[in-house]
C-alpha cells in the first residue's frame, strides 16, 4: 500500500494540478509539463514505491523514464518525444500511441511495448530489457547494440525496419516480422547489419540489400526456440495469431567475423 | 524539482539541452488560408531542439493585395546601409509601397532596422532581362554592396521572417499572428558552427523559394564555388543559403523536376546507380557527372517550399528526422511527430519518408507524392 496523502505532501506545489490518485493508480496529465518537470515527478513517485502510473496528454517531452531503477509500470497516452526509457534501469513503459527517435537509448534493463511506430535510432546503444514495437521502426534500429554476460537486449519489430538495421550491432537480438508486408515482398531496408560484429537478426522473410559485413543463413532449432519465445511475447501484447506469424520462413542475419575492421588497424 | 534532488541529478548544475534544429511546414492542399497559430504552436513544441540562436517563418499567400509586386524583407544592420540600399532600389525597381515592418516588444536579441518594400522592376532598364533576373542581380548585389543590408525575402505574395531568437519569440516580435497564408513552413535554430545572427536563422529565401534545414551541409564550399558561376553570391555565413540558390537554380531557372532534383541533391550511391536498370542508370550517371558540385553532403532533412508546392526531402542515408502527415486537406511535415499530433491529433497518415526520396505536396492535388511506408492508426 503507498500512502498517497505522504506523495501529495512531498511533492512540489506546482505539480499537484497535474497529479490525482485512482485506488493505487497515479494518473499525471502531462500536458503543459516540461520534460525535466515529468522527469523529476516520475523520480519521485518512484522512490515513494508508486507501482503504476498514467501519463496522459504525452506531446514530445523526451527522456521518459529515464534513470528509473524500480519496476513501476508506466502507461503512456499520446505521443512521447525522443529518448523514451533512455538508461532505463528496471521500468515497464507502455506506450497507446507512436513512439519518436532513438527509444531505448542506452536502456539497461526493462521493457518497452509501443503500439504503434517508433522512429529512427530504436535501441540505440541499448544493453538490456526487451522492446516491443506494433508497427514499423525508423532507421538504424539497434545500432550499436551490445551484450555482456547475462545482459542482452532484445527488439521485436511487427512491421518492416528502415535502412541500416542493426548497425555496427555489437550484441543482442533484433526479430523483426514484416506482418505489414504482402506476400513475399522483401523488407525494403538497405545495409542491413552494415558494420555488424556480432549479435543476430531474424527475419520473416527476405531483405532487399544487406552490408557486405553480414550473411544471410537459415535458421536452427535453437534459434527457433528464441524466436518463438518472443513471438508469442509479442502475440500477447498485440493480440495477434501466433501460429500464422510462425508459418512464414525466417532467416538469421549473423556477421562473417567478430572483428570486421581487426586487419585495418592492427598491426 | 527540489535543490537536493537537483545537485543529485544534475551535479555539473549544466544547463545546456542538447539537439537538433526543429522543421515544420505545414500545408492547405486547397490554397486555403489560416492563421499562424498551428505553425506556431507546432514549432514551439519543439522548443528544447533550438537554443535561441535563430528561429524563422516563411507564409505563402501572405500579401494578397500587393500579388503583382515582389514583396523585399531587407534588414538593415546601419542607418547609412539603408540609404545606400535605397538609392540601388530606387534606381532598379518601381517602388509602389514601403513601410518600416511592423514589430513589438518580444524576446529577441539585437533588432536590426526591418524594412518591408513592394516594387516592380522597372523594365526599361534591361528590356530583355527577365523580372525574375533583374531581382535576383538586385539581391546579390544589395547582400554584397554594404555588408550591412541583406534581403531576406523576395518572392511574390510571400514573405520571410526571421531573426535571433526562439521561434515562438520571433512570431511575436514580427507580430505573425496578424498574418494569413496556405503553406507555413517554420524553423527552430541551434547553430552547430557558423554564427547565431539575423541573416543566419532559417528559412533562406530567393524569389518566393525558401528553405528550412536540420543538419549541416559539409560540402558547402563546392556547392558555393558552383553557384558563384551562375551568379549567386553566397554572403550569409550559412551551410543553409546554397541549398536555396541550388533550388532556384535547378527547379526554377533550368526547371528540372523535384524528382530529378533530388537526385541530384541526394544523389544515390554509385553501387545504387551500377545496380540500377540501363535506362535509369544512364540517367543517374549523367545527373552526378553533370551536377556532381551539387551534391549536398552530410546529414541534413529540408522543407523546400515556393508558390503551391511544399516539398520534404532527407539526406540519402537518413541522418536527420523527418515525418510526414496528412489530414484532411492539410500536409504536414516535421522534425517530431508530437508537433503534428499538437495540432491535428487525428491524422489519415503519417509515415517516415526513406533518405533521400522526396515528399511533395501540391495545391491542387490531393494526391502526396512520396513512398509511403503506411502506418496504421494507433488506437
Amino acid at each position: 500500500m503507498i500512502a498517497k496523502e505522504i506523495i501529495l505532501a512531498k511533492l512540489d506545489s506546482r505539480f499537484l494540478p497535474h497529479v490525482t490518485f485512482n485506488d493505487q493508480i497515479c494518473q499525471v496529465n502531462a500536458e503543459g509539463l516540461h520534460y525535466r518537470d515529468l522527469n523529476s515527478l516520475l523520480r519521485t513517485l518512484d522512490s515513494h514505491g508508486v507501482e503504476k502510473v498514467e501519463l496522459h496528454s504525452v506531446c514530445g517531452q523526451r527522456y521518459i523514464g529515464t534513470d528509473l531503477k524500480t519496476g513501476m509500470a508506466i502507461e503512456i497516452y499520446g505521443t512521447p518525444g525522443n529518448d523514451l526509457a533512455a538508461f532505463m534501469n528496471g521500468p515497464y513503459i507502455t506506450v497507446y500511441g507512436n513512439a519518436q527517435d532513438c527509444v531505448a537509448n542506452t536502456m539497461n534493463e526493462g521493457k518497452v511495448v509501443v503500439h504503434g511506430r517508433a522512429g529512427d535510432i530504436t535501441c540505440y546503444g541499448m544493453r538490456g530489457g526487451k522492446v516491443f514495437i506494433r508497427d514499423d521502426i525508423g532507421a538504424r534500429a539497434g545500432i550499436h547494440m551490445k551484450e555482456y554476460m547475462d545482459k542482452k537486449p532484445y527488439l521485436v519489430v511487427g512491421g518492416t525496419a528502415m535502412d541500416f538495421l542493426g548497425e555496427y550491432m555489437a550484441g543482442g537480438v533484433l526479430l523483426v516480422l514484416g506482418l505489414n508486408l504482402k506476400g513475399d515482398e522483401p523488407h525494403k531496408a538497405r545495409f542491413v547489419g552494415t558494420g555488424m560484429h556480432a549479435g543476430v537478426i531474424y527475419v520473416r522473410g527476405n531483405v532487399a540489400h544487406m552490408g557486405k559485413e553480414v550473411k544471410m543463413v537459415d535458421v536452427e532449432k535453437s534459434d527457433m526456440l528464441t524466436i518463438e519465445g518472443l513471438v508469442r511475447e509479442f502475440c500477447g501484447y498485440f493480440k495477434t495469431d501466433f501460429e500464422e506469424i510462425l508459418s512464414k520462413k525466417f532467416m538469421k542475419i549473423v556477421p562473417y567475423s567478430h572483428r570486421p575492421y581487426g586487419r585495418i588497424y592492427a598491426y | 524539482m527540489n535543490e537536493l534532488d537537483n545537485k543529485f541529478i544534475n551535479p555539473f548544475n549544466q544547463d545546456k539541452d542538447f539537439a537538433g534544429c526543429s522543421i515544420f511546414g505545414m500545408m492547405s492542399l486547397e490554397g486555403k488560408r489560416f492563421s499562424s497559430e498551428d505553425p506556431i504552436k507546432a514549432i514551439s513544441n519543439m522548443h528544447d531542439r533550438s537554443n535561441g540562436l535563430g528561429g524563422g517563418f516563411a507564409v505563402y499567400g501572405i500579401y494578397p493585395d500587393f500579388k503583382d509586386y515582389y514583396a523585399l524583407h531587407i534588414m538593415y544592420l546601419s542607418k547609412d546601409a539603408k540609404e545606400k540600399t535605397d538609392r540601388v532600389l530606387a534606381s532598379c525597381f518601381n517602388i509602389i509601397y514601403d513601410e518600416e515592418m511592423q514589430t513589438k516588444a518580444a524576446k529577441v536579441v539585437d533588432p536590426p532596422l526591418l524594412w518591408r518594400y513592394f516594387v516592380e522592376p522597372k523594365k526599361r532598364r534591361s528590356p530583355n532581362l527577365p523580372e525574375d533576373e533583374c531581382v535576383i542581380q538586385a539581391v546579390m548585389r544589395i547582400n554584397t554592396e554594404t555588408g550591412k543590408a541583406f534581403v531576406f525575402s523576395s518572392g511574390k505574395d510571400m514573405g520571410v521572417f526571421k531573426g535571433v531568437g526562439y521561434p515562438e519569440d520571433i512570431a511575436e516580435y514580427f507580430c505573425l499572428e496578424d498574418y494569413y497564408g496556405y503553406l507555413w513552413s517554420c524553423h527552430g535554430r541551434f547553430p552547430t558552427n557558423t554564427p547565431g545572427w539575423w541573416g543566419g536563422a532559417h528559412p533562406f529565401n530567393i524569389l518566393d523559394w525558401t528553405v528550412v534545414h536540420n543538419g549541416e551541409l559539409s560540402s558547402y564550399g563546392i556547392n558555393r564555388r558552383y553557384l558563384e558561376m551562375y551568379g549567386y553570391k553566397c554572403t550569409l555565413q550559412t551551410d543553409t543559403e546554397v541549398l536555396a540558390y541550388a533550388v532556384d537554380l535547378l527547379m526554377r531557372r533550368q526547371r528540372l523536376p523535384i524528382e530529378v532534383v533530388s537526385q541530384i541533391l541526394a544523389a544515390p550511391f554509385w553501387s545504387e546507380i551500377d545496380s540500377a536498370e540501363p535506362k535509369r542508370c544512364n540517367v543517374l550517371r549523367a545527373l552526378r557527372q553533370t551536377y556532381g558540385s551539387l551534391l549536398m553532403n552530410g546529414p541534413f532533412s529540408v522543407i523546400v517550399a515556393h508558390h503551391g508546392e511544399m516539398i520534404g526531402l532527407t539526406d540519402r542515408v537518413k541522418l536527420r528526422p523527418l515525418i510526414a502527415a496528412t489530414r484532411g486537406n492539410m500536409l504536414y511535415l516535421s522534425s517530431e511527430e508530437a508537433a503534428i499530433r499538437l495540432v491535428s491529433p487525428q491524422l489519415d497518415k503519417l509515415w517516415a519518408p526513406r533518405g533521400g526520396e522526396p515528399v511533395i505536396g501540391r495545391v491542387g492535388d490531393k494526391k502526396i507524392v512520396g513512398s509511403a511506408v503506411k502506418v496504421e492508426e494507433p488506437q
